[in-house]
């Protein structure tokens, strides 16, 4: 039972990941009808959004410390950071700590921005053209933003540690009545788990609550009879395309201290999420976040050293198992309606 | 000839023309000068021109002619790569068992694979043979370990049976592949003033059968079959509606081009004998998708095109360094030599990716049709200015022309 619950609550942290990827994927296919290769680039670009705002966080120039000295007696040089100068040294200190989620503030407009320009500057010629020309001038860019990262950047993994008050592990058994050390989980994966829980209530919130969300998804039902209604559908699709860029940046924000962020990291959930999407069913944002969890706790399952042993390397190719299992059975994913992408 | 008309018998000839001289075309610049870095008439490279562009042909069988985007393509040129260092492994290092059985096997995979993946289409069929090229990736690098070689790859061993051939050499060597005693790595080289120019056996075994498949290609696309998939790509419903049963057709064309990765597979273990799980990964099957669209889906000579210019890119730029740039340009003056060492240097060396990446986005954006496109536009802007000048005094037949 304890070893259930901990596969369930590892899967969770990966599948809130999917999840927040697929969802923006959704978005964007529900709404524009563009089939997004590059929006794992855009999770990227979004935890490497982190990595400079942290980076920003620790600027610091030399000084001299007249009260130190090093072992020839001549005042020590030391790198005082800025913010400890405008804010003091215990403020300053709980900033650097708390830079990834400080990143978020930030994040969102850069994302934001991003995903505007984005939609206007190319993929708003492409509306017509058919899907394969999208996912190739998609594919495109997203080799092209990864380049561009990896100049800036370099090719290694940057580690961003989380603030301090959630590194390490709780005893998540001993709070719910199961033995002491039968299931440790990390403070962070919670963390990540509950962050994008609420993104995601957010974005559900949003699209059913708001007068922009209600027009956005009649937009989605019939874009042609909202444009006649005199809406400028266009501009609030844009804004969707934004909205779902930043999902997918916080996502990465979020998921740096859990994986180092390279610059393929992209590539490597793009893939994973594309399956999820269809898993869920195209066009279906309920289905992409259910799809997401599903998957994720499924390969966490299918690592367990049991059912390894079980049936051998199971746990590299459940994911894709699925998925063809489902798309052949329910060729519309768990939850996809009828008439979407049906050509 | 064999069954063709005058253009695309010219089309062949010009092309095999091409191919049986490009150890000296690729090599236009002398050993000893600045642009010998151009060069691209070394073995290995030319080897992979012919071996990507069987790869990229087989590709647009598939996309070229019925629009169904395969994105897991490279599980067939794994497997084929696999099946042939196996026959290496057991039988002999003759490679027309290797490549017989290449193809064969990578046939039978593409049969399995297509027949689920073509229930779905569009999109699904992408996801669909991503999936499955992703699955055997991660099966080859894991748990297949025994068949595949896992990590390190499937290599040559002084113990393996082969049992027609020879074991080992007499030098106590792994033999090498070879065609009935040609060794493939063998090569001539002619010194010709300044130039030299390499004659390799493997490349022009590649060429012969790349010219053999380039011709099937050429008989498909003009064959009824090849008909029916054009019918299926523009409009698969009304096909159905015709009373025409579509999916024996899909599948044919399927196992067709996944049996030319198996070729083209089967060829890369035949000059270098050793396969790896990373030929599977879904990046080697995106190259050719790219291939294939930057030299122009559908036509005949574009995926070739398309293959040799991305390898060519891959070789050459990624070769570039700053030095070299700063010899380049060493007759500007000192600050604007530096300004444009820096403006170019993140898209040469390592950073041809980003090239490709860019040239791959305004292909796709400006020439849909790729570069054969390209070529046909300007042509078609001499042909027009040419008329015009015939056609001066007449300005209306101008304006309609234009």
């Amino acid at each position: 039972m304890d070893a259930i619950i901990l596969q369930i609550m590892n899967g969770l942290d990966k599948g809130s990941a999917y999840a927040l990827i697929a969802l923006g994927l959704t978005l964007i296919f529900g709404t524009l009808g563009v089939v997004n290769f590059a929006h794992g680039a855009l999770f990227m670009i979004g935890a490497f959004c982190a990595v400079t705002i942290s980076r920003i966080l620790a600027l610091s120039h030399q000084i001299i410390d007249e009260s130190k000295t090093d072992f020839l007696g001549n005042p020590l040089k030391v790198d005082v950071p800025y913010v400890y100068e405008w804010f003091g040294s215990n403020v300053g200190d709980a900033i650097i700590d708390w830079a990834v989620p400080i990143s978020i503030v930030f994040t969102i407009p850069v994302m934001i921005f991003l995903g505007v320009i984005m939609e206007r500057g190319l993929i708003k010629y492409f509306y017509k053209r058919p899907h394969a020309d999208q996912i190739l001038v998609t594919f495109g860019l997203a080799i092209v933003l990864q380049e561009i990262i990896k100049y800036f950047f370099g090719a290694n993994p940057i580690p961003t540690p989380a603030p301090s008050a959630f590194v390490g592990s709780f005893d998540f058994g001993a709070l719910v009545g199961f033995d002491t050390n039968q299931i440790i989980y990390p403070y962070w994966r919670l963390v990540y788990f509950l962050f994008s829980a609420i993104v995601i209530a957010a974005v559900f919130a949003f699209l059913q609550f708001t007068t922009f969300g209600m027009v956005v998804r009649a937009g989605m039902a019939d874009r042609e009879t909202v444009g006649l209604l005199g809406i400028n559908i266009d501009r609030k699709f844009t804004i969707m395309f934004g909205l779902a860029a930043a999902v997918a940046g916080l996502a990465g924000v979020m998921y740096t201290p859990i994986n180092s962020p390279n610059y393929h990291m992209g590539m490597d959930f793009l893939v994973l999420s594309f399956v999820v999407v269809v898993v869920g069913g195209m066009g279906s944002l309920p289905g992409a976040v259910l799809a997401g969890f599903l998957l994720g706790v499924l390969q966490s399952f299918a690592s367990m050293a049991v059912i390894i042993d079980l049936i051998p390397g199971i746990n590299q190719v459940i994911i894709y198992l699925v998925a063809i299992i489902i798309l052949l059975t329910r060729p519309r994913g768990l939850m996809g309606q009828k008439g979407v992408m049906e050509d | 000839m064999f069954g063709l008309n005058q253009k695309d018998g010219q089309l062949i000839l010009i092309i095999a023309i091409l191919v049986f001289l490009a150890p000296f075309l690729l090599n236009p610049f002398p050993v000893e000068s600045e642009l010998a870095q151009f060069n691209a008439g070394y073995p290995d490279l030319m080897q992979r021109f012919i071996i990507f562009g069987i790869f990229a042909i087989g590709f647009n069988i598939l996309f070229g002619l019925t629009g169904y985007l395969s994105f897991g393509h490279a599980a067939f040129l794994g497997v084929g790569s696999y099946s042939a260092v196996w026959m290496f492994k057991l039988l002999s290092m003759n490679i027309i068992p290797a490549v017989i059985l290449a193809v064969l096997v990578s046939g039978v995979f593409a049969l399995v694979i297509g027949y689920i993946s073509l229930r779905r289409s569009g999109i699904y069929f992408s996801i669909l043979t991503l999936a499955f090229a992703q699955m055997s990736f991660a099966l080859a690098y894991s748990v297949l370990t025994p068949i595949t070689g896992g990590e390190t790859g499937l290599q040559l061993a002084l113990d393996d049976p082969r049992i027609l051939g020879q074991q080992i050499t007499e030098q106590g060597n792994i033999p090498v592949p070879s065609l009935f005693g040609l060794e493939m790595r063998d090569s001539m080289d002619v010194v010709i003033g300044p130039w030299l120019f390499t004659f390799n056996v493997g490349y022009y075994v590649c060429a012969i059968i790349m010219m053999i498949s380039f011709y099937i290609a050429v008989r498909i696309f003009r064959s009824p079959f090849g008909m029916m998939l054009r019918a299926i790509k523009s409009n698969q419903q009304r096909v159905n509606y015709t009373g025409l049963y579509s999916r024996p057709y899909m599948l044919a064309a399927f196992v067709v081009s996944g049996m030319y990765a198996g070729l083209a597979g089967g060829l890369m273990a035949a000059m270098d004998p050793l396969a790896g799980a990373e030929r599977m990964f879904w990046t080697a099957s995106g190259e050719v998708v790219l291939m294939t669209i930057l030299g122009g889906a559908g036509t005949l000579i574009g995926p070739v095109l398309g293959a040799g210019m991305i390898k060519y890119m891959e070789n050459i730029i990624s070769k570039i360094n700053e030095t070299i740039l700063h010899e380049w340009f060493r007759w500007m003056p000192d600050g604007i030599e530096d300004l444009v060492v820096t403006l170019i240097y993140p898209f040469i060396g390592k950073g041809w990716h980003l090239t490709l990446g860019i040239i791959f986005m305004v292909v796709v954006i400006f020439l849909p049709g790729g570069l054969v496109e390209g070529g046909q536009r300007i042509m078609r802007l001499f042909r027009r200015r040419s008329k015009s000048r015939n056609t001066t005094n007449s300005s209306d037949t101008f304006d309609s022309a234009s």
